[in-house]
């Protein structure tokens, strides 16, 4: 066992767990922030999508000990004081979660696509979203948040 | 089955001089690992058969990219993303600029590295070709020492490479003249995004006065390790690139023929393999 501190979602936090552990298991488990899904468990579907010093990851495949000392961002941290940020209303508005596995992956992967590219192209947006896989919407409502945000804070 | 986590310890010695120490003091002990694309997968799914690990990941003197005027460095932790993201790679290697962009989604490339790429040794990676073209020199480091040696090879049979025990791939290096080269890569997988190769080439060539003067082929999954095509090249250096192709696509299928040795796995059958690589190189040779 380790005892591992890492910030997640701007709070330190100090947790003992084995140094392989996956980051996805101690940000559920041990931390009890739900909102990180699990998919594959393979880093093919991107349900466990988190930002770790701002790089999204697959939080299935990042061994807790890498973690440490890392700023962590969850779906969890994304809401502004209990309020949707223009990503999360923008996904609402537009129809993009339905079931919500993949939701908090994509809005992460979304947050890291408009820091790189405020004006995404759709390709842009495709290939930023591509490591996102959706089984409801048929991605096109996704597109459609994504565009509808970009425009806004753009307005 | 998932493993059991508490029976696997990692160490995080953070810095290359102590990773090397560990690595000395016990050879053999410990696996290293990077971004753990390959390595985590294999623990998800039970079987990581590597109980002790030592982490490269964050170690600033593995992840570096160095230019001087003739050639580029890379360092052994450097990821696809910063590969990605740097003009030098991108201007004047764009086999492995392409390569980095096809392999795994965003959030694989901003984890996964070059080196691990490399000393993982799938035949199936999406690098090694690229970097068999450019002919690529690495630096392999030790407690004891350094040694160079050419990327061509570091492979010595299926998952089996050159590197000792107590050894870590600390950097790669590509020359920097192949202007006058026509470059060519092409990936054949499942799907355009995100899957693993059926199979794939990386190509150089310097075309003359319509002939072949020389040719590099660099290819995944047709052989048990990532392979350049040497008889094929042979069989093309030389040959005439100018109104009739025929003949010249003949030698080539010929020589690829009796050198590629695909298999037939989950992802593709050893007859579809050789014939996408055939058509693959037949598709490089119109476009020169």
């Amino acid at each position: 066992m380790s005892a591992i501190t890492l910030t997640i979602n701007g709070e330190s936090k100090t947790i003992t767990a084995p140094p392989m552990k996956r980051l996805l298991d101690v940000l559920r488990e041990d931390l009890h922030l739900t909102g990180t899904k699990e998919g594959c468990g393979e880093g093919e579907c991107g349900s466990c999508s988190v930002l770790m010093n701002g790089e999204l990851v697959n939080s299935c495949l990042v061994p807790v000990l890498q973690a440490a000392g890392a700023n962590v961002c969850t779906i969890e941290g994304v809401a502004v004081e209990g309020r949707l940020d223009a990503v999360q209303q923008c996904f609402l508005e537009e129809g993009g979660a339905q079931c919500g596995i993949c939701t908090p992956g994509m809005i992460l992967a979304t947050h890291h696509l408009l820091d790189k590219y405020p004006q995404p192209t759709m390709a842009q947006i495709q290939e930023g979203l591509a490591g996102n896989l959706c089984r409801c919407t048929g991605y096109k409502r996704i597109f459609n948040a994504v565009e509808s945000c970009a425009k806004k804070s753009h307005a | 089955m998932r493993s059991n986590v508490s029976q696997y310890d990692l160490i995080a010695p953070g810095s290359l001089a102590a990773v090397l120490n560990a690595l000395a003091d016990s050879p053999g002990e410990f696996t290293p690992i990077a971004g753990g694309t390959e390595l985590m997968v294999a623990l998800g799914a039970g079987r990581l058969e590597a109980k002790k690990l030592v982490s490269l990941w964050g170690i600033p003197e593995l992840r570096f990219i160095e230019v001087s005027e003739d050639a580029v460095t890379i360092g052994a932790g450097t990821t696809f993303t910063d590969l990605r993201r740097h003009p030098v790679i991108a201007s004047d290697f764009t086999l492995l600029a392409q390569a980095a962009s096809w392999t795994g989604s965003i959030a694989n490339q901003n984890r996964g590295t070059l080196g691990g790429n490399c000393v993982n040794a799938s035949p199936a990676a999406d690098s090694p070709p690229a970097l068999l073209v450019y002919e690529a020199e690495l630096t392999l480091i030790s407690a004891s020492g350094a040694r160079k040696v050419p990327y061509g090879k570091f492979h010595l049979g299926y998952k089996k490479t050159m590197l000792r025990p107590d050894e870590l791939l600390y950097s790669i290096q590509l020359k920097r003249n192949f202007s006058g080269y026509v470059s060519y890569a092409r990936k054949v997988g499942t799907r355009n995004a995100q899957a693993i190769s059926k199979v794939a080439i990386a190509a150089l060539a310097r075309v003359h006065g319509g002939v072949i003067e020389e040719i590099r082929l660099g290819a995944a999954s047709l052989r048990e390790t990532p392979a350049r095509l040497v008889a094929t090249e042979l069989a093309l250096t030389r040959r005439s690139v100018d109104a009739e192709l025929g003949p010249t696509i003949a030698a080539a299928r010929t020589a690829l023929a009796g050198e590629c040795r695909p298999i037939d796995d989950i992802r593709s059958t050893a007859k579809y393999r050789a014939a996408v690589a055939g058509n693959l190189v037949e598709e490089f040779l119109r476009g020169l």
